[in-house]
């Protein structure tokens, strides 16, 4: 041990974060990005050969989907992230920043899947990952259709995919699937055995569509249903509803609106949560702002995120 | 008319035995699949249309099941 010198530590990288503290002397963690959860096999056998070679006997898998090393000692940082290969991209990050979205399967390979939740995962990653909020950490995840696997409401911002049904009632057999499988009801079948639909019941889900034996329903619209201001932890927030149909190659845009707001509005705040401060400053006023550049898909009235109270119990 | 019983049988067997019983008929064969309410009948039809043949009917029997009619049709 005499013979060890200094280790050169590239700091950058630990700037970035994705470095954390673990409790044993000089060990790390190290956590690798992995947005929506999408790994190819080559780049995790990669991963399998540096944490033999430099971490403990397992890996972790975060719950926001990342691949932890653990057990790192920090003199290997550089070591690791040159095996890695990655060094041109950066760790996952800890700290006040826009964190790795989280993502489900999405609608390739998945049946339910309303929208490409992997592309706009990446799209955010690329474009906004590691972005410095100035006030507290701000979490992003896509979820591809309303049985919302990937919880979209518990985060800062939450996409949900979603589509507008349409009927052509000339194709349809009157199969009566389409009312039997509407989970809020908002498709009854008619007098004339024909369903109809009640669109403020709609949750948007497809599950019509899907279930239509003879494509009699179809795709009218589809986008994401944004709900922003939910957090976790000691005191959770549920996001609630800001957005309807917002495209998807707008979904970049639309965090960045968030963000500036959020900038701003929680100036002087100290180290504080996207929905603390739609509370203070009120829906409507975030909604008013978020209008101006999405008129289209933004909702005339919401509530603010909401409180639930999970202390409560003796 | 063939017939392809699936009553009692869950997701997503009931599919992949669908799926096999076709697989011995020649296309434009039409085919009569019973099967059983709840998820089988939510499930099956959609993933049989999306294999590609074309579903004519579906009607509830009286005894609470449902039929489903449909052409095979496979590449």
């Amino acid at each position: 041990m005499s013979e060890t010198k200094q280790p050169k530590l590239d700091l950058s990288n630990l700037k970035a974060g994705g470095f954390i503290k673990e409790r044993g002397k000089d060990l790390f963690t190290i956590r690798l990005r992995v947005p929506g959860g999408r790994m190819s096999i080559p780049r995790l056998k990669k991963i399998a050969d540096v944490a033999d070679k430099f971490g403990g006997e397992f890996v972790h898998l975060s719950v926001r989907q990342s691949i932890e090393l653990i057990n790192i000692n920090y003199k290997n940082f550089d070591a690791v992230v040159e095996a890695l290969g990655e060094k041109d991209q950066k760790v996952a990050s800890c700290g006040a920043r826009v964190r790795v979205p989280v993502a489900c399967g999405g609608c390739e390979y998945n049946p339910n899947g309303l929208v490409d939740t992997q592309k706009s995962a990446l799209e955010v990653d690329q474009k906004l990952f590691g972005t410095p909020t100035g006030h507290h950490k701000f979490k992003v995840a896509f979820a591809g259709c309303p049985f919302d696997c990937p919880k979209s409401a518990t985060n800062d911002v939450g996409f949900q995919g979603a589509i507008e049904p349409v009927l052509d009632k000339a194709a349809c057999i009157s199969c009566g699937l389409c009312a039997k499988s509407c989970v809020p009801k908002a498709i009854v079948m008619g007098a004339d055995n024909k369903p109809e639909l009640t669109p403020a019941a709609c949750i948007w889900c497809g599950d019509c569509v899907k279930v239509c034996p003879v494509s009699a329903w179809s795709v009218k619209k589809q986008g994401y249903t944004v709900r922003i201001g939910g957090k976790w932890g000691r005191n959770p927030l549920v996001g609630t509803l800001f957005a309807t149909f917002l495209p998807e190659e707008r979904v970049c845009e639309f965090i960045e609106v968030v963000l500036a707001w959020y900038k701003e509005k929680a100036e002087a705040h100290g180290r504080v949560r996207l929905g603390d401060i739609i509370i203070r400053e009120g829906s409507q006023a975030f909604l008013d702002h978020l209008r101006v550049t999405f008129p289209e898909n933004v909702v005339s009235s919401t509530i603010p995120p909401q409180v639930i109270l999970t202390q409560v119990g003796n | 008319m063939q017939s392809i019983d699936l009553r009692g049988v869950s997701c997503p067997t009931n599919f992949v035995k669908a799926k096999l019983a076709l697989e011995d008929l020649e296309n434009g064969t039409t085919v009569q699949i019973l099967l059983d309410d709840g998820e089988p009948v939510k499930n099956v039809p959609r993933s049989l249309k999306a294999d590609g043949h074309k579903l004519i009917g579906l009607k509830q029997t009286e005894d609470g099941h449902y039929l489903l009619e449909l052409v095979k049709q496979e590449e």
